[in-house]
């Protein structure tokens, strides 16, 4: 069973219909119980840092992602998951989570490109994700797959080691993560098509091993 | 690098699309589900849906559409058509869009734009904008107007800034229709789309006469345009997504692809 955390933050049942699609049971939870007892667990979630970790804090989540991060069960952030795994962000200047050291920042304001002309925040839309290395949860994602992006934050952690993907968007900033049973997306698998859903189908079958 | 976006645009009436589509075997499909899923696999990049139900006791008929789609495409989608208030959003949102679009209950009521925004964020509302080109006055300084009811009644706006106004007040996307161009066929407004695009800092879509893949290069090169809505063109099966993006792809646009 996969525990689908519940926070109050954005498209939630959009996570859930992806994997019902795939077959993969699942879900949606905001019971610490539920989380600390799933095999595996999605800290999905849309909107701002600072509301989703008073969310977080108030229902006593945060140390059930901690636990099941420290107990090494497949965890797999996306998007505003992602980013308040790190330890500290920009946005609304929260202190997160600190399961991984680094911090959020935000795209420079105006944000161009190498020619000078002004790139569009929230960076919105589909982009290629430049993998640094092998991971089980990319093998069935064919070359030069794109992905679905809406963020104005995005991660860095301290250790480059951490970063799993890199994507171009007026600089090539970090937007996968993996460090043990953890796997961080800044993007939406389950808005993602095709390579989307076969990231969440390995998810799903994943051991926890960074590398196997 | 990011890619510009291909969006079909489906008119929906009481729970049917108002324009079938013929596809490849020339079959007539007025089902919005079917609908979606095939342009979902054909590689549309992102769906509008437009609710144009004209009675409010039909309206949770589109809730269902909206429901039934959510379940069979994993891209974003957004609905528009008849929504004026934080409870139509809400229900759209929780239903399975991505976006809402809000076009005269915006203007009518600006604070919506805020309201929402705060409630599910700036990148789940859609400012949709009517414009029809007028003669340059004080009142309408860059010659383009806000216009509702389908073009038939102005509404004194200067539609560069509303655009901006929109902007302010939280609107994560703006949707922007060429009344003039709407339904020719003829290529989309090309002074508009630029013209907005480049005074505000989040995305625009073009919107009104797509009729061959060279309007979408235009619209999507010099005309500054992050994205482009496309209905007849491919609604009758004249072309498909697959060749529009090839078509772009050939000409160095940045485009996703399935294959």
């Amino acid at each position: 069973m996969i525990s689908i955390i519940d926070y109050k933050a954005g498209n939630l049942t959009s996570v859930e219909r992806a994997l019902r699609q795939l077959a993969i049971p699942c879900r949606i939870t905001n019971d610490p119980n539920y989380i600390l007892d799933a095999d595996r667990v999605i800290f999905p979630g849309v909107g701002a840092a600072g509301e989703a970790m008073k969310v977080l804090k108030a229902e006593g989540l945060d140390q059930a992602i901690k636990t099941v991060f420290l107990s090494g069960r497949p965890l797999l952030g996306i998007c505003l998951g992602t980013q308040v795994i790190l330890e500290f962000s920009q946005e609304n200047n929260t202190s997160c989570l600190g399961l991984l050291p680094g911090e959020v920042i935000r795209f420079p304001s105006p944000h161009l490109d190498p020619n000078g002309r002004v790139l569009k925040i929230p960076h919105m839309g589909w982009n290629r994700v430049e993998w640094t290395r092998d991971h089980p949860l990319i093998r069935r994602i064919p070359p030069e797959s794109h992905f679905y992006f809406v963020h104005s934050y995005y991660p860095v952690p301290r250790e480059a080691s951490a970063v799993l993907g890199r994507t171009d968007y007026g600089e090539l900033f970090p937007s996968a993560l993996a460090v043990k049973n953890l796997v961080a997306l800044q993007f939406h698998p389950e808005k993602s098509g095709p390579p989307g859903l076969a990231l969440l189908k390995s998810f799903s079958e994943w051991e926890g091993k960074d590398v196997d | 690098m990011l890619t510009k976006r291909i969006i079909p645009c489906l008119d929906v009436r009481d729970g049917k699309t108002t324009k079938g589509v013929r596809f490849k075997n020339n079959i007539d499909i007025g089902d919005p589900v079917e609908m979606a899923r095939f342009y979902y696999e054909e590689g549309a990049d992102e769906l509008v849906f437009y609710d144009i139900t004209a009675s409010a006791e039909k309206r949770g008929i589109m809730i269902d559409v909206v429901q039934r789609v959510a379940e069979e495409i994993f891209i974003p989608f957004s609905v528009g058509g008849g929504i004026s208030s934080l409870d139509d959003m809400r229900q759209v949102l929780l239903a399975g869009a991505e976006k809402v679009s809000i076009n005269s209950a915006a203007i009518r009521n600006p604070s919506l734009i805020l309201e929402g925004a705060k409630a599910f964020g700036s990148q789940c509302i859609v400012l949709g904008m009517d414009v029809k080109k007028v003669p340059v006055t004080p009142a309408i300084p860059s010659g383009y107007e806000m216009v509702i009811h389908g073009g038939r009644t102005y509404t004194g706006l200067d539609a560069l800034w509303w655009a901006q106004e929109a902007e302010r007040l939280g609107a994560g996307e703006i949707c922007l229709n060429s009344i003039d161009a709407d339904g020719t066929q003829n290529g989309y407004e090309m002074e508009l789309t630029p013209l907005i695009s480049s005074h505000v800092f989040i995305p625009v879509i073009a919107s009104g006469g797509a009729g061959i893949p060279e309007h979408l290069c235009q619209v999507l090169t010099r005309g500054r345009a992050d994205a482009g809505l496309i209905a007849s063109m491919t609604h009758y099966g004249t072309y498909t997504v697959r060749q529009i993006k090839a078509y772009l792809k050939e000409r160095d646009v940045p485009v996703r692809y399935l294959w």
